[in-house]
This record gives C-alpha cells, structure tokens and sequence, in this order.
C-alpha cells in the first residue's frame, strides 16, 4: 500500500493530448480532445464540467474501460490497463450498478472474492466499510430494499473494500440529500487524509467540488476540453463551515468563471 | 392462493366441455344401435347410454377417473396392469433424457457465448435439428442403437435429450447473455478472469431463463420418452399403453394414459417451479 514513497516524484495519472473519438452510426463523436493533465499521489482532483462534456469518459479511460484514439496516458507509470490488472483503482459508477441477486454484504464482498481474500478478513472488511458509509444493520438487505442513496453508499463501500491507492468515482453523491452529501463529503475527507488515496472525482457541484479538491478540472462541451485547471489553496484540514471562508468563496468564485466559460463554447 | 378461483373455474368449464362433447360424440353409436334394432330412443335414453359405453369415441370424464383409480391404486405396482408400472417405466427414460439434454443444452450455451465460431457455426444446427419432424426420426434413432446393442431405456433417454436441450440451450444463451455493459465492467475494474465473470455474473443473472427453460425441456423429453415407446411397439410405458389401446379400440385406456402423463408433466413442471421459487426467493430475485 504504501509503496509510492520512492515514486512520489511522478505523477499518479498523466494525459497527454488524450483524445477519444467515438464510431458512432450518423456521425463520429469527439468525447474528447488535447486533454492534458497530471494528477499527482495524494492529489483529490474534482472533474466538473456540463453534461456530456466527457467527464465519465476520461474516467473510464483511467480505468482502461475505454481505449483513447489520440495521445498519451499513464497510471503508475503504466498503461491504463497494466494498472487496471494490478487492481490499482476503485471505481464507482455513475449509476450504483449492485448486482440485484446479491445482498449489500454479498456486493461489497464481490471484489473481495475476486481477489481471493481469505473468508475472515471479507467478513472484517464488509464490517468496516458498511460501517463508514453508515449502512450497518443492512447487511442482509438486498438492493432494491434500499433506497438510491443507500444503494449508491453500497457502491462506494464496495469500491472501498479493497482498499486501492487511487479512487475513481463518478457523480457518486448525486443521487444523495445535501444533509447527508455533506457528511459522506466529510467521511471521504477523512478517508482521504488517513489514507493520502489519490481521488478523481466527478461532479457538478461547485461547493462541493472546492469543498473537496486540492485541484479542480473545469471541463467544455463538443468536443471536451479542458479549459481550466485551478490549485485549491484551502488547507487539507477542511470542516464544513470553511465553506463560509472568503477563499473558499473565491475559489467558488474562479470555478463559477471557467464553467461560463465553458458553456459559452456552445 | 388468489389462483384457486380461476384454476377451479376454467377445470369446470372444462369439464363441462367434455361431458357435452362426450355426449354428443357417442350418441351417435348409441343411435346406430337403436336404428338397427328398430325402437327408439329418448334424449334421457341417449344421455345415459353415452355415458357407460364400453368404447366411447370419447369417454366421459368420471370413465377416466375411474379408470385412473383403478389401474393405479387397485393394481399392484408391479403389475402389467399399473399404470404406475408403466409410469414409471415412461418417467425413467424422462428423467435420464432430460439430464442428458440440459448438460447438452448448458454446454452448448456455454460454448456458444464464449465462442464465436460457435455461435455461428453451431446455433443454425441446433436450430435445424428442431425442425425435423421427431415421429420421423424417432424410428431410425431406435434402429441405429439397436444395431449396436442398445434397447429399451438409453434409445427412448437419447429421443428425449434429443428434444429436450433444444429449449435450455436456447434459453440459456438468452440468459447468460443477459448482463448489462456495466455489470461487466464493473467485473473488469476488478480484472476478473473470464471464469470469474461467468460464474459471478452469468450464471447467478441467467437463473431465472435457467427454471424456464427446464420446464419447458421437462415437458419436452416426457413428449420425447412416449415418442421413443411406439415405434418399438414397446410393451411397457405410457407409450406402450396409448399403443395396445389404438390396436384394441381401448378408447377408456388411451384417454386415462393420456390423463396419467398430462398429470406426470404436470407434476414434474411443478416440482421444478418450486425449486425455482426457493431459489429465486433466496435470491431476491422473485419480488
Ligand atoms: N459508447 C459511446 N458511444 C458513442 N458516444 C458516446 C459513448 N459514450 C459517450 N459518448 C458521447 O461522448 C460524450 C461524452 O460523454 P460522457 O458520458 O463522458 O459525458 P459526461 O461528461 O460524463 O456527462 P454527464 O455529466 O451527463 O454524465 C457525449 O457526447 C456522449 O454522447
Ligand atoms: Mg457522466
């Protein structure tokens, strides 16, 4: 796990001049295009950008889920698909994706039997991140018992249960309530300081996004682009009424900016 | 329990049905008989008469039943007379064929959505092999084996299998192809091996198309063990029981094999419908 302290000099991810063209029936789309970044160890990068500008798409590339027609990409050093054998990422999907003839405990667990984890530890492993997204006691439960935020808690537990170095998460607390967005935002926080993960996080939030990232890519439509990456200046000790801090606005402010930005390509 | 009121009400209107057709199917012998003998006959005449004939054209129901209740529960089971003895006789060649056609029928499935060559090279036959009358076939399936050394279970098994993987193959290709494009990326961020992809996703996803197609694959080789009984002139089995009836006019021992293995198909889907119930409960599958 904490093997990168001799490769914390090169960056996590790094893209460049990634492009994707997909092969669709009327006409070719450019999902993306020139898309440079460096996401580095520790680094929580929020992706936020208008719909449809790529954001999923980027993501997937990471995760080797879609190949790039155009430029570079590395992860660890390695192709996305090198990194994606050695199970470096934890990924959650847009949608919560449970298999719905397992249990919560069962598709958290799913990962775990894969990569062949001994029965006690699964079972020490399925407490503890059920726990952090507060659904104990919704072990036996199955999917559609749940509603959609729980059932989206149950999809981060999962991609948490094995414990990856880096985290790629798509709108995860979309579906959620603001009351308990903000305390999975705060437990995430957490989880990221304990565990220095490297987090690439999508959404369309701007509190959020400023809430959470030391770096956030601000995203434009046809083809996507980024158009503007912005440092945080926030501390990574962050409690929720620094939201009410003048540089968090500001930053609020800058993102706000590059997103008219962005839309105005239209 | 919200079905006992339809089941009851369409078996009664069947009944009825039946009685009215029986009625007015014998009747005819039953005035053919008067016309020779010169008197006539009253409609009460005729309403009894047809109801008690020794060769009905189509007996009545109770004729049936008793018949049923006398060649299964007033007849010891080892008798050539049981048609418990010949049920079971039908229902083993059933059961071997219809293990044999779903191992045949999963592995074909298996084969066909892990191979492409296979799915093009093998479904078309599959296919093909359906549309071949099975009366036809049944005969020289029989001969074939026979000449080298095969008789009695195994050549009725095989036409059972042979009709009975039809149905689970192409239903568990269905089913194993069920899962969405996210249930199986979701399975390569964890870079699954392909084993792991089809014992954890296709196979648990697939259940449901699995208890249906067995149900029809079931019916199908009990169809397939009867079929395999009459071109042998086999001397035992529900087959052989619709057969000596046709050759002696036995219209009460046609209808009551008829009714016996409507009732085994009914009893072996049934058994098969509560394993899928169980099952699909506990998987939560069954909402
Ligand atoms: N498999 C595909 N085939 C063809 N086009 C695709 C495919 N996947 C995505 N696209 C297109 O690529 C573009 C980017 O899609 P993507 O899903 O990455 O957007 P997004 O930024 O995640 O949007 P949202 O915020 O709505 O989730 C869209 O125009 C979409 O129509
Ligand atoms: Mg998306």
């Amino acid at each position: 796990m904490n093997s990168n302290v001799a490769m914390d000099a090169e960056p996590v991810i790094q893209a460049r001049n990634l492009g994707l063209v997909f092969q669709t029936k009327d006409s070719p789309v450019e999902a993306l295009k020139d898309v440079n970044i460096d996401i580095e160890q520790g680094d929580f990068v929020s992706l936020i950008g208008p719909s449809g500008c790529g954001k999923t798409t980027l993501l997937r590339i990471i995760a080797s889920l879609d190949k790039p027609t155009a430029g570079d990409i590395t992860v660890n050093g390695m192709t996305p698909e090198e990194a994606r054998l050695q199970r470096a990422y934890g990924y959650v999907f847009q949608a919560a994706s449970l298999y719905p003839w397992r249990t919560i405990a069962g598709n958290v667990k799913l990962p775990l039997e894969i990569m062949g984890f001994s029965k006690t530890e699964m079972n020490e492993r399925v407490k503890k991140v059920l726990d952090l997204v507060h659904l104990s006691g919704f072990e036996n439960k199955f999917p559609w018992q749940l509603s959609g935020g729980m059932q989206q808690r149950a999809s981060i537990a999962r991609a948490l249960s094995f414990d990856a170095d880096i985290l790629l998460m798509d709108e995860p607390f979309g579906a959620l309530d603001e009351i308990v967005r903000d305390h999975l935002n705060e437990q995430l926080l957490d989880l990221w300081k304990s565990t220095r993960k490297t987090i690439c996080f999508v959404t369309h939030s701007i509190p959020e996004a400023v809430y959470l990232s030391t770096k956030i890519v601000v995203m434009s439509n046809r083809p996507g682009k980024v158009v503007e990456v912005i440092e945080s200046s926030l501390p990574r000790e962050r409690p929720l009424d620094i939201r009410d801090s003048p540089e968090f606005i500001e930053i609020a402010q800058r993102v706000r900016t590059g997103l008219r930005m962005s839309h105005s390509y239209e | 329990m919200k079905s006992i009121l339809p089941i009851t009400t369409v078996s009664i209107v069947i009944v009825i049905l039946w009685y009215g057709f029986s009625v007015v199917l014998n009747s005819t012998w039953t005035k053919d008989q008067a016309n020779r003998a010169g008197v006539e006959v009253t409609f009460s005449e005729i309403l009894k008469d047809t109801m008690v004939q020794q060769r009905p054209l189509l007996p009545a129901p109770h004729q049936v039943i008793i018949e049923l209740w006398d060649t299964t529960v007033n007849k010891k089971i080892t008798s050539k007379r049981s048609l418990v003895y010949h049920g079971w006789i039908t229902l083993s060649a059933t059961l071997l064929g219809f293990v044999i056609g779903t191992g045949l029928g999963v592995l074909l499935a298996i084969g066909i959505v892990h191979n492409k060559a296979m799915d093009y090279g093998v479904m078309p036959w599959i296919i093909a092999s359906q549309t071949v009358p099975i009366l036809a076939l049944a005969p020289m399936i029989i001969v074939v084996l026979y000449s080298i050394g095969l008789s009695g279970l195994v050549p009725k098994a095989i036409i059972s299998a042979y009709l009975s993987f039809f149905p689970v193959s192409v239903g568990m290709v269905a089913g194993f192809r069920c899962p969405d494009p996210t249930q199986m990326d979701l399975l390569k961020t964890y870079a699954a091996k392909k084993s792991q992809l089809f014992w954890k996703l296709r196979v648990p996803i697939s259940m449901p198309y699995l208890f249906t197609s067995l149900k029809i694959g079931v019916a199908a080789s009990l169809v397939g063990a009867i079929v395999g009984e009459l071109p042998t002139g086999a001397v035992a089995g529900l087959g052989a029981r619709l057969l000596t009836g046709s050759y002696y006019g036995q219209t009460v021992q046609i209808w009551s094999a008829l009714i016996g293995s409507a009732i085994l198909a009914a009893v072996l889907v049934g058994f098969i419908g509560l394993i899928q119930k169980h099952t699909l409960n506990r998987m939560g599958l069954a909402r």
